[in-house]
């Protein structure tokens, strides 16, 4: 079924959406997180009085206005890419991932493009309190941007509150309310959020640090370390939480997603977590055989426990999945295959009846559709329908392994980076540890890696669903000329990357000027 | 209140919501239509600053816009994004591209180390407000002329043309070329128009005033010469109906015209809205010193309201929003391209909200722009473009 698309349309397709969300989520992070801490230091100074926090908040806004923009930018390619590269995957799904989209726009990039314009120049304009109220409602309607979105992308996923009409040949919402708080798309956007929040008050630390260290400015990054690791601290708490629960999702809803993630070929009981873990040769084309570690280090049952918070639990492997396991009611993908193309040829027939006025038969095959034995049974596994092979099914281990690590154990560096920043401001020797000064200005770069890391996970470790076993990224491709989107490609990776260099320019002048304050050292 | 609706009100609900968002992004293309006057405008660095800042100041309007009629389409009639984005591939790129670079054109405009300099960014101001509006006008213009795209059995939609979109501007073998780009350039020239009255009524400053009447005397004729090129064309050619018992769809002669006729409503809108536009342009030019800074606010409806009715017109009174001249059984219509009954009904809840946005959107805009665009503001320090 699938010997007509064109693989190279489909890579670069890819290739190009990914570039998009890559260079998109350069920026939003930190126009989740910033806008929060800008709103709790102009809250101190509206409760103090205080100008020099006026000043700190002024600081950060100005580089909050340079990353903003940018990342808008990205933003309208990104949704609109759905419709000009992913046109299959528009019909079957719009039905449903429309909707958040939709809701986005009216709820929450009104609220934020509004507010935008009083927190840049309504500071002689409107009262204190109204200005306020702007800042913390940019941040608010910020977050609420990233809700909608990321319960589309969650319904990716774990696509749950839905039915297929065969008549429209898509799929069609029939709970919101499922769609809107699936655990799945709960986890999503806290754990997703929460990361925006943790990278902001690592850039804060940062800059702050880089002041320091040049020991200028010294009340405003006192203060705004301050501000920056009490919130990173919270928020990194909740960060962990919600990536404990969707570690604990992903088990539960991609279990393939789960195995790779952990470089777990072989399903077992008590399986042990793999700590740091390094793979003997490049993963690919053998996969699912078996690659070796070339070492690691492992926490006993952790992964058990991860996953089904049980440390006797039997996680299944890569090829558990792929060639099933009886013993574990686990069906093999050739069983699911099968059962795919039986789901597609159900739905050709329907149509071939219904072009054929044949209603009697039309109905009998329409009411399959709605059968929850062959929902059950057949319609959950039609996107196994486009593949024949199993192994195509398997997703790059490499890349899901260490993309997850590396979030992890940056995760980890920033908690304890957050927790030693305040102590030291506590103690008021920050300023003199001028090695933790220059590892807080270099976590700026690591704590991207790391926020790219959860992405490169969450997406390519789906791979090969764009919805998870309902629609292969193949057949979600719109049918235009490879040409085309290689030329796309390109003009974005010129444009994007010039914008990308014009913001760090602007950015890097923008701190060296420093803000000005009177708060000496 | 929602459910009680059958799907077909629905689908026209969600039509009148598309409008609406589409006559309102055209309104808000003033931001464009003055980004192409900054030098013709401003002459002086000072004078140029005003005016951007003007401008700047409300282009996110223009932008959230854009996205959110982009979302509430793929909401609402997701073929048609699966048709039209898929398939007019250049057309919907160099529009993407276009508010792209304009996007950050403001905020780094005059930042010093800017890497690409001031004259730059722009020449991207310039070029999205020419280009952008060009193509926007030319792709809408394709809801009554026709585009070339197949739908299959199981919806998956192919556009049949290699260019892909390109030809619906620069096939010139092909008369319906020049009605799309009469519309392209008729929302080329009243966006500039709109611009100025914008200008007009947000800066404090008689030489930029008085320029601004000049420039929008220059760009009447035009816009007037296009845009009735375009509405004539549309009124006396055949149009594309379909028979809402069995959803064929053929061409009918006068179509659009007969849509007008037979739903008076919308004439009236249509009618009011050019009066409006009119009236305020004769206003401006005879009674300039009383008039210049309300323009703007007749002006601006009058456009909205020319343009949603245009596209009630395009999608009501059974016919085809985004007809296929490839084949005629192809062609979308609000019935066949929209999204399911729950989705609508879901999302007509979610619209409620729209006259909420609206107040604080007022609100907001109004605490803003209570004291006019001067020098002297210029010269203070705090966020400037």
């Amino acid at each position: 079924m699938i010997e007509s698309i064109d693989i190279g349309l489909v890579n670069w397709s890819r290739a190009q959406f990914g570039l998009t969300a890559m260079y998109h989520w350069l920026f939003v992070p930190l126009t989740l997180g910033l806008a929060f801490i800008m709103a709790i230091m102009e809250t101190i100074y509206v409760k103090t009085g205080d100008e020099h926090w006026k000043k700190v908040t002024r600081f950060w806004m100005k580089l909050f206005g340079i990353n903003f923009a940018i990342g808008v930018a990205t933003g309208l390619i990104l949704e609109f890419e759905f419709g000009t590269n992913w046109s299959n995957y528009s019909w079957f799904v719009g039905d449903i991932f429309g909707a958040p989209l939709a809701v986005e726009g009216i709820m929450a990039f009104f609220l934020e493009s509004t507010f935008v314009a009083v927190m840049f120049f309504g500071w002689n304009k409107v009262s204190k309190k109204f200005h306020l109220a702007s800042t913390w409602l940019v941040a608010v309607g910020a977050s609420l941007s990233a809700l909608w979105i990321l319960v589309a992308n969650a319904w990716m996923q774990n696509p749950v509150g839905m039915r297929f009409n065969p008549d429209t040949a898509r799929n069609e919402m029939v709970d919101f309310w499922a769609v809107l708080f699936s655990p799945t798309a709960i986890n999503k956007f806290l754990h997703t959020v929460t990361s925006g929040y943790v990278l902001a008050a690592v850039f804060v630390i940062g800059i702050s640090a880089w002041f320091m260290l040049k020991n200028r400015e010294m009340l405003f990054a006192k203060r705004s370390m301050l501000i920056a690791s009490i919130f990173g601290l919270v928020m990194g708490a909740f960060l962990i939480l919600t990536g404990d629960e969707s570690a604990r999702e992903v088990a539960r809803v991609q279990p393939m997603k789960f195995a790779a993630m952990e470089g777990l070929y072989e399903g077992r009981r008590n399986a042990p977590l793999v700590a740091i873990g390094l793979f003997a040769r490049p993963q690919d084309p053998d996969h699912p055989k078996q690659q070796e570690f070339l070492f690691k280090i492992e926490i006993p049952n952790m992964l058990s426990y991860m996953a089904f918070l049980d440390p006797n639990a039997f996680v299944p492997g890569i090829r558990d999945l792929v060639q099933g396991n009886e013993k574990h009611n686990i069906m093999s993908y050739s069983e699911k295959i099968e059962r795919g193309k039986i789901a597609i040829q159900t739905l050709k027939d329907y149509k071939q009846a219904v072009s054929e006025k044949n209603t009697e038969k039309a109905a009998l095959l329409a009411a399959q559709f709605d059968d929850a034995d062959f929902i059950d049974n057949y319609f959950r596994y039609f996107g196994y329908g486009f593949y024949d092979d199993p192994i195509a099914l398997v997703p790059g281990v490499p890349v899901s392994f260490y993309s997850f690590h590396v979030m992890v154990i940056l995760g980890v560096h920033f908690m304890i980076l957050f927790a030693l920043v305040l102590f030291l401001l506590f103690r008021n020797t920050l300023h003199t540890k001028r090695w933790i000064l220059w590892v807080a200005l270099f976590t700026i770069p690591l704590v991207y890696i790391a926020s790219m890391a959860g992405w490169m996970l969450a997406e390519f470790g789906r791979q090969p669903w764009v919805i998870q076993d309902l629609m292969p990224t193949i057949a979600a491709v719109s049918r235009i000329d490879k040409s085309a989107v290689q030329i796309t490609f390109w003009l974005f990776v010129v444009l994007f990357t010039a914008l990308l260099i014009a913001e760090i320019k602007i950015m890097a002048t923008q701190i060296r000027k420093g803000p000005k304050t009177e708060g000496g050292n | 209140m929602f459910e009680n609706l059958s799907h077909l009100a629905l689908q026209h609900y969600w039509w009148i919501i598309i409008s609406l968002l589409g006559s309102l992004l055209v309104f808000l293309l003033f931001v464009q239509g003055g980004q192409t006057l900054i030098y013709r405008l401003g002459r002086t660095e000072q004078e140029r600053t005003m005016i951007v800042n003007a401008l700047g100041r409300k282009w996110e309007f223009t932008f959230t816009t854009l996205v959110t009629f982009g979302g509430a389409f793929f909401a609402s009639f997701p073929l048609f994004y699966a048709a039209s984005f898929g398939g007019a591939y250049w057309v919907w790129m160099i529009i993407l591209v276009a508010f792209v670079i304009q996007a950050v054109s403001f905020e780094f405009r005059t930042k010093p180390n800017n890497f690409l300099g001031q004259k730059t960014y722009e020449t991207f101001l310039f070029v999205n407000g020419m280009v952008g509006t060009i193509f926007l006008g030319t792709a809408v213009a394709t809801f009554f002329t026709g585009s070339p795209f197949f739908v299959s059995e199981m919806n998956f939609s192919q556009w049949k043309s290699p260019f892909h979109g390109l030809e619906l501007a620069l096939d010139f073998g092909r008369y319906a070329t020049y009605i799309n780009l009469s519309l392209g350039l008729a929302v080329f020239f009243l966006a500039r128009i709109l611009g100025t009255l914008f200008l007009l009524n947000n800066i404090d400053d008689a030489i930029i005033n008085k320029r601004g009447l000049h420039v929008m005397l220059k760009n009447t004729l035009p816009f007037l010469f296009f845009f009735l090129f375009f509405l004539v064309n549309i009124l006396v050619r055949k149009g594309f109906a379909y028979d809402p018992a069995t959803g064929t769809v053929y061409l009918e002669p006068f179509k659009y015209l007969k849509n007008l006729l037979e739903m008076p409503v919308v004439l009236v809108i249509f009618l009011t809205g050019l009066v409006l536009v009119l009236i305020s342009l004769y206003k401006t030019w005879k009674s300039f010193d009383t008039f210049h800074s309300k323009a703007i606010w007749l002006a601006g409806p009058g456009a909205v309201m020319v343009v949603f009715a245009l596209l009630l017109t395009a999608g009501f009174n059974n016919t085809s929003f985004y007809p296929s001249t490839y084949d005629l059984q192809s062609s979308l219509t609000i019935q066949n391209a929209s999204s399911s009954k729950y989705t609508l009904t879901a999302m007509s809840y979610v619209s409620l909200m729209v006259p909420f946005v609206f107040a604080y959107i007022w609100y907001a805009w109004r605490a803003i722009s209570r004291k006019k665009i001067d020098k002297e503001e210029m010269e203070e320090e705090g966020h400037k473009y």
